[in-house]
């Protein structure tokens, strides 16, 4: 048998996964963070901060809660359920440090915690960094055109 | 003396026997069908350690004690211990065992480790190197997660063809003469690489490896599946099953009627949430020392051909984009002296 009669036999007797209700899944949880989000910014600015700094306090909120939860080992499970839905809002940049942090905390707060803190979140920060750069250089030149 | 038959299979002449086994679980084992079969269960998955590593060489000590106890021996009395594990330098099996001063020997297969344990303490045996060894591997799913996949509280998804490793450990004494099981055949595999890259399908990749080493076993001592009462693979799972199989239907081989794997059988997969199954060192020597052992012992089971199966991938050749080669090995364990 050759590796691609292989891979298709692979295929067709490895089950997928249930796209429609993962997507349901991170449509209603993602949506309801983003709805706390949106409530905590209004609560904050009804309390009389700015807008700007009222979205910088709920996003800090989030930040917060995300760490709060993984800690208490609830993260993880809200997530298996959430998938995307819990990724992509900040909640899951939170739970991505917090969570080596937490875990490598045992080889100690140097070489463990503070080297391994940003493993997962550190090719966000380090790509993310480099095209707002990108970004801004262009928009710089382009005024300067 | 040992005799070679067909390309790859070791028969022994001794009475290589398993005097005694015993094996050790955590929370998810204890909640699994399979809980009676283990020795010792330990609701805290720490095991009153303070690392996952550290869990994890205590459940390998643990198993090896408590088989010693079972067999009324010491440490003294084992002549070598061959042992392994899932973790970088098999630190689950050298910080387990140091204390116990026996020469230790390490192995590393992979999930298959506990069949080449019993194969490589079965050869000793037969040559009169040793009169008694002991074979243990372990795995933990907490040490395995952080060292393979992610750091445990990570919020991530996983497909539906990952298994869930087992925190778990086998032990087994093996000594020349006793009253059984023997030790009969033992078929070292060749490693079998179809391509598959995706490390959370390992029941893919280790299938073809499974297939080829059950496929020379039959060959070599001319035997089918119809001649044991069952072929237990090591933690191929749901999907690495069905593939095996089909693999083996191409070669004329029927296996579903004779077939058990020790990843289905360790959890409930619809209850528990493990996905295609179990894995790791652990699953497949908790249920060989914990279950088939003793079903072997009692007389419930005569034959069973116990045929692990290991992906030989580290994260780094992953990362690289290898593609994972599999490995199996099987061991013919009997209840009967003749047979």
């Amino acid at each position: 048998m050759t590796n691609r009669e292989y891979e298709k036999l692979n295929q067709k007797k490895s089950p997928n996964s249930p796209l429609l209700k993962n997507c349901i899944c991170a449509f209603l949880i993602g949506g309801g963070i983003c709805a706390l989000g949106q409530g905590l910014g209004e609560l904050y600015q009804y309390a009389g901060l700015e807008k700007l700094d009222a979205s910088a306090a709920a996003s800090i909120s989030l930040i917060f809660l995300a760490a709060l939860l993984t800690g208490l080992n609830v993260y993880d499970n809200i997530a298996k359920v959430a998938g995307a839905g819990t990724l992509v809002p900040i909640t899951g940049f939170s739970n991505s440090i917090t969570s080596p942090a937490l875990e490598f905390k045992s080889e100690g707060l140097i070489l463990g915690l503070g080297a391994k803190m940003f493993v997962i979140a550190g090719p966000v920060l380090v790509y993310g960094i480099t095209a707002s750069v990108l970004y801004g250089l262009i928009l710089y030149l382009f005024r300067l055109a | 003396m040992a005799k070679r038959i067909g390309t790859q299979t070791v028969r022994f002449e001794r009475d290589i026997c398993i005097t005694a086994s015993a094996a050790v679980g955590s929370k998810k084992e204890a909640e699994g069908p399979m809980a009676g079969c283990f020795d010792l269960l330990c609701e805290d998955s720490n095991f009153g350690e303070t690392t996952w590593e550290k869990a994890e060489s205590r459940m390998q000590k643990d198993a090896v004690n408590r088989a010693l106890e079972k067999a009324a021996k010491s440490p003294a009395d084992i002549h070598y211990i061959f042992a392994g594990d899932l973790l970088n330098q098999c630190i689950g099996s050298t910080y387990g065992l140091r204390d116990l001063s026996i020469p230790f020997l390490g192995a590393y297969g992979a999930c298959s480790t506990m069949a080449e344990a019993l194969g490589l303490a079965a050869n000793f045996l037969e040559s009169g190197a040793a009169e008694a060894c002991a074979a243990v591997t372990s795995s933990h799913f907490c040490s395995a997660e952080r060292q393979f996949r992610f750091p445990l509280e990570y919020g991530g998804q996983r497909p539906p063809t990952s298994q869930w490793t087992a925190t778990a450990a086998g032990a087994c004494i093996l000594e020349a003469g006793g009253q059984g099981p023997y030790v009969k055949e033992f078929t070292a595999g060749k490693m079998t690489d179809y391509g598959i890259t995706d490390a959370n399908n390992m029941g893919a990749a280790m299938a073809p490896a499974a297939a080829a080493t059950l496929q020379a076993y039959f060959q070599d001592t001319g035997t089918t599946p119809g001649d044991f009462d069952t072929v237990v693979t090591g933690d191929l799972g749901a999907v690495g099953s069905e593939l095996l199989y089909e693999l083996l239907e191409r070669q004329g081989i029927d296996l579903r009627k004779k077939h058990t794997d020790c990843g289905l059988l360790i959890y409930d997969r619809d209850k528990q949430d493990v996905h295609a199954g179990g894995s790791g060192c652990g699953c497949c020597a908790s249920m060989l020392s914990g279950y088939f052992v003793k079903e072997l012992q009692e007389g419930k089971l005569g034959n069973i051909l116990f045929c692990a199966t290991g992906a030989l991938m580290s994260p780094t050749s992953i990362q690289q984009g290898e593609s994972i080669p599999g490995i199996a090995h099987a061991v013919h364990l009997s209840g009967k002296r003749e047979g």
